[in-house]
């Protein structure tokens, strides 16, 4: 299977995300063709929200880590409500909302409350998925499952469509493998995956399938546990289908990767930047100069263009 | 499970217990003062729990404290004691009575691992 890294684990690095920070002040599109997303350049907040005939777009936000309160970011609901102002704005709104996770940085329940507060500022609807951030209260998900598990499968899981294409909301934040004797990597696990099995039974080849994750699907860096044990087997339920598109985030930092039909997508957090891999001690917090910081967070918007297999994914800084 | 006594994680023993002070507030039962004299600490810094091997006596009490400027947690690997999520200088407390092995990680990075390892002073097993 063609294994073409963009911006692969092998190649990232830190003047990917040099590159990154350049692009303050402009959003930067992608377009899918072939199979590859290809960078058009900058481009401008008004192209990026051009509205596609017939289509519809929708916007992905990640690790607000609500309640992170540290170097580089003391004020992470802060920079979570820009973020949402951002989306306010946009001349052409979102279809939809999704957060890829982490929208809390300690389960606390007033960090909840201020995110939820945060969010009813948004006029869409908010398809949600959590982070390990989010269960890591000491009864493993209870507060979140409480706020969000209503309507869903197992521990959260979920599915539903939009104007053609299928979306499917996993947890792999759950049942994480210990480092003991293993990778230390997170998992989908067997229930999750069976059900998954049965919901993209009935589904034409030709629907779109945009997939959601907190961890990314892929292995991006081993050591940092950044990847997903059972991933293959999720992805081979996918195989038939002519587009496929992941979006994750846990890594606070844009990867992406393209394998055959399948396009892998990490997102930017609204609260902090984290190292590009192997290049820290530690996966921590990265302390970048105040002026810089809102080049490092930020949204992304997905054009979805009926018909047409490719989604343009547009990564837009907050300091845009 | 039911020799196993978890105490609320208090911020303020951190400090103290870091030091192998006695923390009598920490402990519940009338015990309470026999026992508070046998405190261990493990420290949480840099993704990594140090020691990551603990050998205690039974009844003693091991506070965690997260040195980190990332949340962790402590969860045994079969759920028998497992913190909430611990910010920086956050602290979490444990008394093993029951001899044995803990095998432990961090739930949000479960590469950490520890071990605490309960058994009678003089014990060669």
């Amino acid at each position: 299977m063609a294994d073409h890294e963009l911006w692969g684990a092998a190649n990232i690095n830190r003047r990917g995300l040099l590159k990154c920070m350049a692009w303050a002040g402009t959003g930067v599109l992608w377009s899918v063709s072939g199979g590859v997303p290809r960078s058009l350049g900058l481009i401008g907040d008004a192209v990026a929200a051009d509205p596609q005939a017939s289509g519809f777009t929708f916007l992905q936000i990640s690790d607000s880590h609500v309640g992170f309160d540290k170097p580089a970011n003391p004020n992470a609901l802060g920079t979570f409500q820009e973020a949402i102002a951002k989306v306010n704005a946009m001349p052409t709104p979102p279809a939809f909302i999704i957060h890829t996770g982490d929208i809390t940085h300690l389960s606390k329940d007033k960090e909840f409350d201020d995110a939820d507060q945060a969010m009813k500022a948004l006029k869409q609807k908010v398809y949600v998925i959590p982070g390990e951030h989010d269960v890591a209260d000491a009864d493993n998900g209870k507060a979140y499952l409480d706020r969000y598990g209503k309507g869903t499968k197992g521990k959260g899981w979920y599915s539903f469509d939009y104007g053609g294409a299928h979306f499917i909301a996993l947890i792999n934040v759950f049942n994480f493998e210990p480092g003991f004797k293993s990778a230390g990597l997170a998992t989908l696990g067997d229930e999750q995956l069976e059900w998954m099995e049965k919901d993209v039974k009935g589904l034409s080849a030709s629907t779109p399938i945009v997939v959601l994750a907190h961890l990314p699907l892929w292995t991006i860096y081993q050591d940092w546990g950044w990847g997903t044990e059972d991933a293959q087997r999720a992805l081979g339920y996918l195989q038939r289908f002519g587009s496929v598109t992941v979006l994750n985030g846990h890594i606070h930092q844009i990867q992406q990767k393209v394998e055959g039909h399948v396009s892998f997508h990490t997102a930017m957090s609204t609260a902090f930047p984290q190292p590009a891999p192997g290049t820290a001690p530690s996966p921590g917090p990265m302390k970048v100069p105040a002026e810089q910081l809102h080049s490092v967070l930020g949204i992304r918007t997905v054009n979805y263009v009926r018909g047409k297999s490719p989604l343009a994914v547009i990564e837009t800084p907050l300091g845009a | 499970m039911r020799y196993l006594r978890i105490t609320a994680p208090l911020a303020a023993l951190g400090f103290s217990a870091f030091l192998g002070a006695a923390i009598p507030g920490a402990l519940s039962s009338g015990e309470a003062g026999a026992k508070a004299a046998n405190a261990a600490a493990v420290r949480i810094d840099n993704f990594n729990f140090t020691p990551p091997d603990l050998v205690v006596a039974p009844g003693t009490t091991v506070t965690w404290t997260n040195a980190d400027d990332s949340p962790h947690t402590v969860r045994e690997k079969d759920g028998k004691f497992k913190s909430a999520a611990l910010d920086t200088d956050d602290t979490f407390s444990q008394t093993f009575t029951a001899p044995g092995e803990y095998e432990y990680f961090c739930s949000i990075h479960p590469r950490m691992v520890g071990k605490v390892v309960v058994k009678p002073a003089g014990s060669s097993s």
